[in-house]
């Protein structure tokens, strides 16, 4: 059996908006993650994937539920001091919006040496500027970028940097929160490349979250896909694609549009009604490794 | 120059017709060529998408149609012509009257096209008694309840007094063509109007699109970087790289006989196209950059087929069938002929 890198145990999440609203963004999430593995998590905007991944990596408290990596319960603050260092340093996270997620006024160089200088880390490679040069030139930049700022670079070579940065660590979990989603076709291919070259390359494990189906099929080992704050199944990729069981999951999957006008115009979506959705319910495993959320749960 | 006027072959007449048109910016680091010559024509109800990659010109050259560019921005050559009434010298006062009448505009984000302290129901209303100031009251609200119905708001009653709040994306979406179709524009400009929604929804709105465009017969112009999107509603596709339309021809020539090497690229990057197991296809380099562009086809650098020719002269724009231009050496009959690496029909 694999190491199970990341083990998120009923994990729910409230947004308090006033005195009487509450949201609940994610709501009794569980979910494994060995190590090595690439888990993309799929659903629409709102469906709390954000929050999950914002949850992994402490940004949130979550209300209630158990976060382990490596077998330690990042939720709670004790144990959380005393791992302090190991999970600042082995986690890292890739936001969407390589605008607002790199400091404007730091040049390339010190945005990606900054984690370094922070955790006191010695340079591998001498100074720190030389292992910016070198992390750099690893997502595929040159070494003339060290001293641009990011309004200076376009929105694929912001996400390399911010890439870049994340992977100075050498970080054993990189969670990536929609990484390619503003970007244009021909970057986002780049990225992706990127990703699947480095994942090979280090073996570094992946927690993937996206919208896009047809790049998570293309470089995820499993998937969940959440409705509503739910996860609602995960199955490894191939089973996903080839048998999904939940209506939600037929409906994300019959909407991923196909670059092939005769087929696309043939093609109707299965629909889906949000508002007849079934909450309740267990995550059962209906084949092999294939979970899915159903009412009354039922015999394993 | 590849301004070589092919177009309008087709028997419905054009109701836009841009010719040889280019847009400059002028900036601190010199004079940016944001739109290199562009020429297209949009018909009686059809659908024609405008596709490339961002900072390629699309959106610079709806905004030049409508004449919505910032100050320093110069329409340097060229002409837009509307029903064969030439608008290019057109001032401020009489583009107002024709904005709305003539053509209407749909943004990428219905978040920030709505008002989000007014009411939708009164943000229809508005945009119907600008353009109708003489209808009554009742006659107001009727019409309005009518457009909600035709972009698929169930149960407009109700939903009248909603805010934008109150809605989701793809309703919100909804609203906004609501209030572009008020003024019954006979051409709709529709700037990536799915990219900020989710894909279950995303084919909602293109059906409504299409639904509307069939019921009304408005023209639609949709830019999009999306190819899935543009192989759902597009009759034709224009694709545009560094400020020129590269090549043009119906959603099926393009997507199953592409012609232009960018093209090639722009379908072979998506993930659908992929073999399980091997590497994304990439197209390699950058686009230039258009302060002083490249000389010749500023494709050739990015461009593995690239003749000698391509460095030196731009192509014009050969044709393949009466519908079918691209704008590459590659289509000379003096060049060799390669097999195109795509066309065909997408996996999975």
């Amino acid at each position: 059996m694999d190491e199970i890198l990341l083990d998120v145990r009923g994990l729910t999440h409230r947004f308090r908006l006033n005195r009487r609203a509450v949201v609940r963004a994610v709501d009794g999430v569980s979910f494994q993650i060995r190590r090595g593995e690439v888990f993309g998590l799929v659903g629409e905007s709102g469906s709390g994937k954000s929050t999950v991944a914002r949850c992994v990596m402490n940004v949130y408290r979550p209300t209630s539920g158990q976060i382990l990596y490596k077998g330690v319960n990042v939720c709670d603050p004790r144990q959380f001091r005393a791992n302090r260092a190991m999970l600042q340093t082995t986690r890292q996270i890739i936001f969407q919006d390589s605008t607002s997620s790199l400091n404007q006024r730091m040049s390339v160089a010190d945005i990606i040496a900054e984690p370094m200088a922070i955790h006191h880390i010695r340079p591998k490679r001498g100074t720190l500027r030389d292992e910016a040069r070198f992390q750099l030139k690893y997502v595929g930049m040159d070494a003339s970028y060290l001293d641009k700022y990011p309004s200076e670079l376009s929105g694929g070579m912001r996400q390399r940097v911010a890439i870049a940065r994340a992977l100075s660590m050498e970080p054993e979990l990189l969670v990536a929160d929609e990484p390619i989603a503003s970007l244009d076709v021909s970057i986002q291919a780049q990225i992706i490349n990127l990703f699947r070259h480095l994942q090979e390359e280090h073996g570094f494990t992946f927690l993937f979250i996206a919208h896009d189906l047809s790049v998570v099929r293309y470089l995820c080992d499993r998937v969940g896909v959440m409705v509503a704050g739910k996860l609602v199944e995960v199955a490894p990729t191939a089973e996903l694609f080839d048998n999904p069981l939940h209506p939600y999951t037929k409906a994300l999957l019959s909407a991923i549009p196909i670059p092939d006008p005769r087929r696309e115009r043939a093609r109707t979506p299965y629909a889906f009604d949000p508002a007849r959705f079934e909450r309740d319910g267990e995550l059962v495993e209906a084949a092999p490794g294939h979970l899915v959320l159903r009412k009354g749960g039922g015999a394993e | 120059m590849n301004g070589r006027q092919t177009e309008g072959k087709n028997n419905s007449p054009a109701l836009l017709e841009v010719s040889n048109l280019s847009v400059s910016f002028d900036t601190p680091q010199g004079e940016l060529q944001a739109v290199r010559g562009v020429s297209f024509a949009l018909r009686e109800g059809e659908v024609l998408a405008l596709v490339g990659e961002s900072g390629c010109g699309k959106s610079v050259l709806c905004k030049a149609v409508m004449k919505l560019l910032n100050r320093n921005a110069r329409v340097k050559s060229g002409s837009v012509k509307v029903d064969g009434m030439d608008i290019t010298n057109y001032r401020e006062r009489d583009m107002e009257r024709l904005r709305g009448k003539l053509f209407s505009m749909v943004l990428q984000d219905p978040m920030t096209s709505l008002n989000p302290t007014i009411p939708v129901g009164e943000q229809i209303t508005e945009a119907v008694r600008v353009h109708e100031p003489k209808l009554s009251r009742a006659a107001v609200r009727a019409r309005v309840l009518e457009l909600m119905r035709l972009v698929g708001i169930e149960d407009p009653e109700s939903r009248y007094r909603l805010y934008p709040h109150n809605f989701s994306g793809g309703m919100r979406q909804r609203s906004v063509l609501a209030i572009a179709l008020a003024s019954r524009p006979r051409m709709l400009f529709a700037d990536e109007p799915t990219t900020a929604l989710d894909v279950t929804i995303q084919a909602q709105i293109l059906d409504l699109l299409r639904e509307v465009q069939r019921k009304l017969g408005t023209a639609t112009l949709l830019v999009s970087h999306d190819l899935g999107v543009v192989a759902r509603v597009a009759d034709r596709v224009a694709v545009m790289y560094a400020g020129r339309i590269v090549e043009t021809g119906t959603a099926e020539e393009i997507f199953y006989d592409p012609r232009h090497p960018y093209t090639w690229g722009l379908l072979r990057s998506l993930p659908a196209w992929a073999e399980p197991g091997q590497p994304l296809y990439t197209i390699p380099g950058m686009p230039p950059t258009l302060i002083d562009p490249p000389r010749g086809d500023a494709f050739a650098c990015r461009n593995k087929y690239a003749l000698a020719i391509d460095y030196e002269e731009a192509p014009p724009m050969f044709e393949i069938t009466p519908t079918h231009l691209a704008a590459t050496w590659l289509c000379d009959p003096r060049a060799p002929k390669i097999a195109p690496p795509v066309g065909g029909e997408a996996r999975g």
